[in-house]
């Protein structure tokens, strides 16, 4: 099979998963869509759309424990095998931030941590002031820090410089399935980024996520384009597929966009009819 | 006495132990590791009082009256 070249990776065609890796924080991963478990109505369908989407890392929310319904959520991710990236949902401030990630580390054992603070619950944006504050707690502590931030190059490069693992800019504000609103922010912050950078947040449906790819991102977290998509299954798979065709096409370099038509049939050697 | 389990006023032995907490609420046996006894992960974390009492400490730790406590596990999330 016909390989290229990518970024120092061999990219197999068709089997892009398994020759390019999503490697962060040294954890090589053979997907590169990472799904999270929010929205599903139903553990048994979550288990099925994580399975078919290919994902190897799937967020999580920490919450207070309830006799009744615990233990299947953790069991369903450790039956597939799925890394846990347990996030700080819900924390509007640094603090709450920071201890819910330490309740998440001992918990799931794991330093890993999505960090989210946002701002109020009508936007859901993140809070830049809390986030930056948060960072650095968090990784003075040992955290490797997955940063959910806005789509601002400026915040994103800060975020990275405080030390974070990963940094994870919205598409749109959580949930709205708009897409991905200011692609040439996204653009310019994979261009100046040496960590891995996450386009999380806005993801409607497929084409929105190869365009991420596109774009130059290492990959794409999202989870209600899936759960609430009106057949997770299905919309699990083509995801998986999306992210590994953008990622392709990042590869392969697009054609440049052209004013005017460009033919592709030569002109010479036309049949000429009298 | 009487603490505050994840907002709830709850009854506790006295002198009562963050692992016996643990273990009544979640019907696992823990060992003085803070590990379950049957070997698989608990998948809990506790606060007191606002600061993570690491499982290694659960055994140790002597819940007093008032304690506002709380225990939580993954669920689903973005």
């Amino acid at each position: 099979m016909n390989e290229t070249t990518f970024a120092g990776t061999h990219v197999v065609p068709m089997t892009g998963a398994v020759a390019d890796p999503f490697v962060v924080d040294g954890v090589k991963l053979g997907s590169r869509l990472i799904m999270g478990t929010g929205g599903a109505p139903s553990l048994d369908g979550l288990g099925a759309a994580l399975v078919a989407s290919g994902t190897e890392l799937t967020t999580v929310a920490m919450r207070r424990y309830s006799p009744a319904e615990t233990g299947s959520l953790f069991q369903l991710l450790e039956d597939h095998q799925i890394r846990v990236l347990p996030n700080t949902a819900g924390c509007f401030t640094a603090k709450d931030a920071v201890l819910t990630a330490e309740l998440a580390r001992e918990a799931l054992e794991t330093d890993w941590v999505k960090l989210e603070v946002i701002a109020d619950e009508h936007t859901l944006l993140p809070d830049a002031v809390e986030l930056v504050d948060a960072t650095e707690q968090l990784v003075a502590r040992g955290f490797k820090v997955f940063a959910y931030t806005n789509d601002d190059p400026v915040l994103a490069l800060r975020l990275e410089n405080l030390g974070a693992t990963a940094v994870m800019p919205l598409g749109a504000p959580i949930g709205t399935g708009l897409g991905i609103l200011n692609p040439h922010n996204i653009e310019l912050i994979v261009s100046r980024a040496s960590v891995p950078v996450v386009l999380d947040a806005g993801i409607g449906t497929a084409s929105d996520a190869a365009l991420a790819m596109e774009l130059g991102c290492d990959a794409v977290l999202l989870a209600t384009a899936v759960t609430r998509a009106q057949n997770p299954v299905l919309m699990g798979e083509a995801f998986k597929h999306a992210v590994i065709a953008g990622r392709l096409a990042k590869a392969a370099g697009r054609i440049p966009r052209r004013e005017h038509a460009l033919a592709s049939s030569a002109m010479e050697g036309r049949a000429e009819f009298l | 006495m009487n603490i505050r389990l994840n907002g709830t006023e709850q009854s506790v032995a006295d002198g009562a132990s963050v692992s016996t907490l643990v273990t009544q609420l979640t019907g696992r046996s823990i060992g003085p590791d803070g590990r379950a006894a049957d070997g698989r992960k608990l998948g809990v974390a506790v606060a007191r009082n606002a600061e993570v009492v690491p499982r290694s400490q659960w055994h140790a730790t002597a819940l007093a009256d008032g304690d506002d406590v709380e225990l939580v596990t993954a669920v689903q999330g973005g």
